[in-house]
């Protein structure tokens, strides 16, 4: 039977009713009284000399109140980078000054070089384009082996090169690793691009500050995933504002996938000019504007090379990884092509010795940072492609090679420093075999191709680390900052609770998990449980949502201090029961006393807490409000296995998703409906960039992919419906909830399968020589292919 | 400045524009309507979609003067009249048709507008009138599943017909 309510039911969602009925507060939707508007004036070449910028006739136009240019912004900090990497010789990265608007060079299309600030945003605009700006323009750099070479121009004239970083891991081993390739029976070698994606949730961006000179307070109402995070970064880096003086509110947000994670140059400066100007400024993103300045994705060019023994056992992988950071480091850049995927890459499989290279280079262009998976898709499609290289060359069933190297024991310790606590690799495959109906393949490839259609089947397999992070651990990788996550629980007189967290929703339904979990650990109702996110004035101190670890780990302090509360309640109701807290139990809402009929309602309870007539006065507090902060000791991780069917259309090379299946292991689940809608949303921007999107510049730096009649969006005639599941649950070991997080698992583990299954059916077809597209497996790609 | 007369979700309004305010900004900031949303700048988003007369247009790309007297239906105006979810919201919430919200309303818009011409489509005829319409969120399954359910077709065969009315 499935559950009807609390932990395992699939309750719909809260958050709905407001959504469906326009009822939403979207960042944009707020109007503040007396708010001017704001509209950025921004370099169109990719890399240029600043030479000036003369703002007289915009500052004479109609409604126009100010232009700020960097000469304003002289005192204020640049944008911080979160995270250090140390070089694979022991040296620090090469980290390049991030200025709040262009100063002495612009060094991609969309860097702000000024802010117009008017009554109106029409009126904001028109003067924008009367900003006279004067730049001399310098070659781009836009390849990243280019940018590497001798004597190639530098995008930050202060640093030795364009070399951000050249990082080893685990250095150690190179030399052990190198040896394995010299004695292989047989070694795979793949050459790939993991191409730059733009993330595009639905809602662009949108910053409002708001300043009150009365108070000295200053309000920015963002659309991020991490409000904690933006007041910390801006409030203490930027514009130094304490933050008792600093509230960041990011009500309702339309999607994240990464990209609304990072501190942005708007976000400051629309805080500082409503300082300045003592009234709310308000900004918000064009689309076209979100293409060259939201931080996109991937845009990592790779050499993957496996070794294996004579039975197809694996003995070494060697990677080899140019990742593009773009024109400045974006908050968390330097971790997404390291951390976050160095550590991924022994996958799901036993493989003895490893040793991963990653060049992070600066280019003109956007800066690039995580995009959902972040790092982890990266390491998953360039494994799991060279697995299928190396079966098809060593004449194996993939998926029995990729059987015969799981790991089957647990913990398993890595080569690659993390240890995966649980998993059951073999369950998740029998899982998808039969989901995806694999058995009936032959018969489908038979009816493809009698109506002059190639077939091909695509499986992988895909392992994550979710619920970053040990503060301790990331702390000696180079994170800047904790990754803990925080609750409070406050219990009102008459029984209802608000939980109060540091995690944030746009999208995953927390308003309505999150309850489940608390009411089910009571035994109440769900409504009685009311969630607050996304308010650092009213919302203890949290890192926010990304890396799939809200429930991990935001669920996790919400557990904690669930468990203070029941604790002291439990203390109230042997106090009215006059029996010992220890003969208390907790049932339903109802508290009893083992072994007899004597019980308090769960309100009785709360209402002494806050009316304590009869009250242990001497040993406990009246109220009942709890906090907790909870950092977890290890990752979590999630796996799984993925199977595509695509058919391609021998004449034109178009490949259409036929059928696309996942099975996947999250541990505990809290709400399956929701997990299935992750896993959906996921998959859809998987096939996307296996098959759609792209991140195209010309030669001069120019976005060519710069809105949505140039990049490929998945729409709904892209894709099929899916199969997904996910009863095979190996729960975590070390979070009270034995969850291990959903969110990016699809985006992780969908592109392998369809490029898997793009090649099987040119494989089977007799297109013998193609044993990789890069992606996206566009019709001109596959046709090209075909002919080659 | 020109006065434009419009109804809107049943009510006359009216207001003063120029000639080149849109109708998304017109119902956003002139009506403080907000739930009418903008997603792109080159109309092929959808996540503005209002009815004019009936028809599912993208109210980014209609001048509000072009609405003179029309009848205009945006997304607070889709509930049943006594505040309840109507069939095709009720079918979005029941199977997880939406995640951030935001290209919500306008699939909510083109879905009525679909179901009002063909009350029963088939999977393909809603993937295609949806053309114009983008969800980075859902990948699409639980929005086509939550129409062909508002449509009255069996959806138990695609994962979840078992999600359950919070307590
Ligand atoms: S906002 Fe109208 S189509 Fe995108
Ligand atoms: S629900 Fe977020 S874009 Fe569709």
């Amino acid at each position: 039977m499935p559950k009807d309510h609390g932990i395992g039911a699939s309750t719909k969602r809260r958050e709905d009713v407001r959504f469906l009925t326009g009822r939403g507060r979207y960042t944009d939707d707020i109007n503040l009284p007396g708010q001017a508007h704001a509209c950025f004036v921004r370099s169109q070449v990719a890399h240029g000399r600043l030479n000036g910028v003369n703002t007289d006739a915009a500052a004479g136009m109609p409604g126009v109140i100010r232009v700020f240019t960097a000469g304003d912004f002289e005192r204020v900090g640049g944008l911080p980078c979160g995270w250090q990497v140390t070089d694979r010789f022991g040296a620090v990265m090469q980290e390049p000054g991030h200025p709040v608007l262009a100063t002495g060079k612009v060094r991609h299309v969309g860097d702000p070089i000024a802010l117009v600030v008017a009554e109106t945003y029409d009126q904001a605009r028109d003067a924008a384009e009367a900003v006279v700006v004067d730049i001399e323009e310098l070659e781009p750099v836009l390849d990243m082996k280019a940018a590497l070479a001798e004597g190639a121009p530098k995008v930050h004239d202060e640093l030795t090169s364009n070399l951000c970083y050249d990082w080893g891991f685990v250095e150690e081993n190179r030399e052990a690793v190198n040896k394995a390739f010299e004695t292989a029976h047989h070694v795979t070698t793949l050459d790939l691009v993991n191409q730059r994606l733009v993330p595009n949730a639905m809602e662009p961006r949108v910053a409002i500050g708001d300043y009150d000179f009365a108070t000295d307070d200053s309000t920015l109402y963002t659309t991020s995933q991490n409000p904690h995070v933006i007041r910390l970064l801006m409030g203490a880096f930027v514009l130094g504002i304490p933050e008792h003086k600093l509230r960041v509110v990011a009500p309702d947000v339309g999607g994240g996938f990464g990209s609304k994670i990072f501190h942005y140059a708007e976000e400051a400066a629309v805080t500082f000019a409503a300082r300045h100007l003592r009234r709310p400024v308000k900004w918000t993103c064009t689309r076209s504007e979100s293409f060259v300045t939201d931080a996109q994705g991937r845009d990592h060019v790779t050499r993957i090379e496996l070794a294996l023994d004579a039975e197809g056992h694996f003995q070494a992988i060697r990677t080899e990884t140019y990742a593009n950071m773009g024109a400045y480091l974006s908050t968390f850049a330097p971790s997404i092509p390291t951390w976050l995927h160095g550590t991924l890459m022994a996958g799901n499989y036993r493989t003895p010795l490893i040793y991963v290279n990653v060049k992070a280079v600066f280019t003109n262009t956007v800066p690039v940072d995580a995009y959902r998976g972040a790092g982890r898709p990266e390491a998953t499609f360039q494994l799991e492609r060279v697995i299928d290289k190396a079966a098809r060359e060593m004449g194996m069933d993939p998926v029995e090679l990729r059987r015969k190297n799981f790991i089957t024991q647990f913990p398993y310790a890595t080569p690659v420093a993390v240890e995966y606590d649980t998993g059951d690799y073999n369950a998740t495959m029998d899982k998808l075999l039969e989901i995806a109906d694999v058995a009936g393949f032959e018969a489908r490839l038979a009816e493809s191709k009698a109506r002059g259609k190639l077939r091909g089947l695509g499986v992988n397999c895909y392992i994550e680390a979710c619920g970053i992070a040990p503060s301790h651990l990331v702390g000696q990788l180079g994170a800047r900052a904790g990754l803990y996550e925080s609750a409070t629980v406050r219990v009102n007189a008459t029984g209802g609770l608000v939980v109060m967290t540091g995690s944030h929703s746009h999208g995953q339904g927390h308003e309505t998990s999150f309850a489940q979990v608390v009411a089910d650990m009571i035994g109440i109702p769900d409504n009685m449980v009311e969630i607050v996110h996304g308010d650092t004035a009213n919302t203890p101190m949290g890192m926010g949502t990304y890396g799939s670890r809200s429930l991990a780990v935001g669920g996790s302090a919400m557990v904690k201090a669930t468990n203070k509360i029941i604790a002291k309640a439990r203390k109230i109701a042997a106090h009215l029961m006059e029996a010992s807290p220890e003969d208390i139990e907790l049932k339903d809402g109802r508290f009893t006393v083992a072994g007899t009929d004597k019980s308090v309602a769960w309100g009785d309870v709360t209402l002494a807490a806050y009316v304590p007539h009869n009250y242990p006065l001497d040993e406990i507090e009246p109220g009942l409000e709890e906090t907790a902060f909870y950092d977890p000791n290890n990752f979590t991780y999630p796996a799984g296995a993925y199977a595509c069917e695509v058919e391609v259309d021998p004449e034109t090379g178009k490949v259409t998703v036929e059928r696309f299946a996942a099975a996947d292991d999250f541990g505990n689940i809290v709400n399956p409906m929701i997990v299935d809608g992750q896993v959906h949303g996921g998959i859809a921007q998987g096939i996307g960039q296996a098959l759609l999107e792209t991140t195209t510049y010309d030669e001069y730096g120019q976005l060519l992919s710069g809105s949505y009649m140039d990049y490929a969006m998945p729409r709904a005639s892209d894709v099929p419906f899916y199969a997904v599941d996910h009863s095979c649950q190996t729960p975590c070991t070390h979070n009270p909830l034995g969850v291990k997080g959903c969110g990016e698992a699809g985006a992780i583990g969908s592109p392998p399968a369809v490029v898997n299954a793009v090649v099987d059916a040119l494989q089977r077809a007799g297109h013998s020589h193609i044993t990789h597209i890069d992606m996206p497996l566009t019709p001109s790609r596959v046709w090209a292919a075909m002919q080659g | 400045m020109t006065r434009v007369t419009m109804t809107v979700n049943g009510k006359a309004v009216s207001g003063e524009v120029e000639g080149r305010t849109l109708l998304s900004q017109f119902l956003r900031e002139g009506l403080g309507l907000t739930g009418t949303h903008i997603g792109c700048d080159t109309s092929q988003c959808g996540a503005c979609v209002v009815h004019v007369n009936g028809q599912d247009v993208k109210s980014c790309t209609t001048f509000a003067l072009e609405c003179e007297g029309a009848e205009v239906r945006t997304i607070e105006g889709m509930a049943n009249p006594d505040g309840s979810l109507s069939t095709i919201q009720q079918a979005f919430q029941d199977h997880h048709g939406l995640q951030c919200g935001f290209c919500t309303p306008g699939m909510v818009m083109t879905a009525s507008a679909l179901l009002a011409k063909n009350p029963t489509p088939s999977e393909a005829e809603i993937r295609h009138y949806l053309e114009g319409n983008i969800c980075r969120c859902t990948g699409y399954h639980n929005i086509v599943k939550a129409i062909l359910a508002a449509s009255g077709q069996d959806v138990s065969h695609l994962g979840h017909g078992d999600a359950v009315a919070a307590e």
